[in-house]
């Protein structure tokens, strides 16, 4: 077994797939039935499984994914993406079908720092700017969108429109190095120790 | 000294280092862990090479996957069995307390935790699974977490956390008769909305809070994170304090006494500063239930579905979401027909969830066509209702007491709601498809669980209470 790499992030260019829905739970990215699995490998397959396909399993049409005027590496959603359920899978099922951005006005708090854990970058922009977004997404499928992490910055590219995201520090660092929380922790472990030591009471 | 929260008090007194503009190292007194967001959090380890860091914190139960019949015999479902079976290999070989099926103290680990004494005000609880919340009631900052923060917490005994804004919700006031611990956070919800919180850390307040056990404190802590809150806490206090002296293992400790002593310093000072404050009535709440597909879509049991122009989602998604519930804005759903009836889960599958539900089918009847699943929250409260003859209440009204488990509230074994059919639940999510595919969730109290159970409609608790 080995230790999954870190996904390193710096400039992503790429189209969109736009999900105009708000309030996107962790139970329609990936259903419950569906977290029996024990590695993290495979869940892209039933990423939005009960939207992609009917009660028969067939496709149904009518789901953007399904639409193939639209692909990219970026998803476009609707307010409080992720909320509900702190399933971890979420994240991984949404960068197995192969995301590597999500972009939303608020993301909820569990699923934004799964997504920061997994290399999966939650990009916040303002409502009128996602509003807006959206509808040049559904309008012209073609449209390309650049999101610099160094920067801070993301791109409407055809008409050259941008706006800043805030990203925490620490986790831009972590982002653009490939670098992980745990390898962090295990090298401040005598600090932890030291803080045990001075906490004895309290358990 | 400047006054601080609750909430800043137990958070500061567990940073071990605060990162320069980056996320706070917080120390983790409890670790609860389940089979569905473990085994990948194991795996890191040994891919590292590197132990459990402090084994003895941490606590394991199987729940969200395990049969709530025959749970002596082998679990049916392959993908379930093997995963039970993963977090049982995993504790034995990373020395892990573990209360696995048929253990007597198994349970769904929200239910467990306090139950057990393992949930102690002041402490710093994490787990993989949202409704951590819950433990908010005995005066925690418990949250939910992803399973690389699992492995953070297994390999470190901390978790890097941006600390997040607080809000005090107070609700003062007496709750009207049949209206009860689920109603007041739901209708706080349905208020707040379900991404309202988000970013907030809660601490509720107030006489209609204070008034409430530690068994509705768990209910609506528990459902903290349905409106995007971090969490949500609840100072401890004689309530508090009773309900772990009754627990032996804690009563026992020798340190029991100065234990005391710091718990009743766990407060807000006066003048402390909150990022938002609400304050609702107490007496305006009625029974609530929700008719749409996230929590925040509740209402009055009474009210009429609102018109998309008169709420605050999107239009499109207001209406995907009552098309999918087969609802049309501006009716009622009182006396709406209901399939099947579902009364457990770590909001409402404690033992006086259950005593609430058995006071009111006593002496009736259920309806015909109506399919009840009562599921008690740990083996603990099963033995409980046991020996308060629950059972039989139960069994004279037509109901069958199961044993513990998450059972339907996510439907991760058999217990789940066919397409199409409505079923008034106890559970904490009404998403789509959450208690299985096309199922259509109502949240609501134990008693309007009850009462839809006995009518075979969504019925006002207070009709039956009165009789």
């Amino acid at each position: 077994m080995e230790i999954m790499p870190k996904i390193k992030f710096d400039i992503l260019e790429s189209t969109c797939i736009p999900l105009p829905l708000e309030n996107v739970d962790t139970d329609q990215i990936i259903p419950a039935r569906f977290l029996s699995a024990t590695s993290r490998e495979g869940f892209g397959e039933n990423l939005f499984r009960d939207w992609r396909f009917d009660k028969a399993g067939k496709t149904n049409d009518e789901f953007v994914l399904n639409n193939p005027k639209f692909s990219g590496k970026i998803l476009v959603a609707g307010k409080n993406f992720g909320c509900g359920s702190s399933r971890e899978h979420a994240v991984w099922a949404i960068a197995d079908y192969g995301f590597s951005a999500v972009v939303s006005c608020f993301f909820a708090d569990i699923f934004r720092n799964n997504s920061l854990n997994n290399g999966l970058l939650p990009v916040v922009v303002p409502e009128e700017f996602l509003k807006k977004m959206l509808a040049m997404i559904v309008e012209n499928p073609g449209t390309k969108v650049r999101i610099d992490l160094e920067k801070q910055d993301l791109t409407l590219l055809p008409t050259g429109e941008s706006v800043k995201f805030d990203i925490n520090p620490y986790k831009k660092e972590c982002l653009l190095k490939g670098l992980d929380d745990i390898d962090y922790l295990l090298n401040i472990k005598e600090m932890i120790i030291a803080y045990e030591f001075r906490n004895t009471l309290r358990q | 000294m400047t006054p601080g929260t609750l909430f800043d008090k137990i958070w500061d007194s567990h940073v071990v280092r605060s990162i320069d503009s980056g996320p706070d190292v917080l120390y983790i007194d409890r670790h609860f862990i389940h089979e569905v967001t473990s085994p990948q959090a194991f795996d890191g380890l040994r891919a590292r090479g590197i132990p459990v860091f402090r084994p003895g914190k941490t606590l394991a139960t199987a729940d969200h996957n395990i049969p709530t019949k025959e749970q002596e015999l082998p679990i049916r479902y392959e993908l379930s069995r093997k995963q039970v079976e993963t977090l049982n290999h995993n504790c034995n070989e990373f020395r892990i307390e573990y209360f696995g099926l048929n253990h007597p103290k198994n349970g769904i680990v929200h239910v467990v935790g306090p139950e057990l004494g393992y949930t102690l005000p002041g402490t710093t609880i994490v787990c993989g699974d949202s409704h951590t919340s819950t433990h908010g009631a005995f005066g925690t900052i418990a949250f939910g977490i992803g399973t690389s923060e699992v492995e953070m917490v297994l390999a470190t005994q901390c978790v890097l956390q941006p600390k997040p804004k607080k809000m005090k919700i107070t609700v003062n006031g007496s709750l009207q008769k049949g209206v009860t611990a689920k109603d007041i956070i739901l209708y706080i919800i349905s208020r707040v909305s379900a991404g309202g919180a988000t970013g907030y850390f809660v601490e509720y307040c107030g006489t209609a809070i204070d008034a409430l056990s530690m068994e509705g404190r768990m209910t609506v802590c528990n459902m903290s994170i349905e409106m995007g809150a971090r969490g949500g806490l609840i100072a401890p206090d004689l309530t508090t304090y009773e309900y772990l002296n009754r627990i032996p293992s804690v009563e026992s400790r020798p340190d029991f006494k100065s234990l005391l002593l710091r718990w009743r310093s766990l407060k807000s000072d006066e003048g402390a500063v909150f990022d938002r404050e609400l304050e609702f009535d107490a007496s305006k709440i009625r029974p609530m239930i929700t008719f749409g597909t996230n929590p925040g879509m509740g209402m009055a049991i009474d009210d009429t579905i609102p018109k998309p122009e008169n709420q605050n989602e999107g239009k499109a998604s207001y209406l995907k979401s009552l098309d999918y519930m087969g609802f049309t804005p501006g009716t009622k759903i009182l006396g709406h027909p209901v399939d099947y009836i579902f009364l457990g889960s770590c909001t409402n599958g404690r033992i006086e969830d259950l005593r609430a539900f058995a006071g009111l089918v006593k002496g009736r009847k259920k309806a015909p066509g109506v399919t009840a699943l009562i599921v008690p929250g740990s083996k603990r409260v099963e033995q409980q209702a046991i020996r308060e003859g629950l059972d039989k209440i139960l069994k004279d009204a037509g109901f069958e007491l199961r044993q513990p488990g998450c059972s339907s509230c996510l439907a991760m074994n058999e217990d789940k709601i066919p397409s199409g059919k409505y079923a008034v639940s106890t559970s904490n999510r009404n998403f789509e498809g959450r208690q299985g595919p096309g199922s259509r969730t109502l949240l609501a109290s134990p008693l309007i669980a009850a009462a839809a159970a006995i009518t075979g409609r969504i019925t006002d608790p207070a009709e039956l209470l009165k009789n």
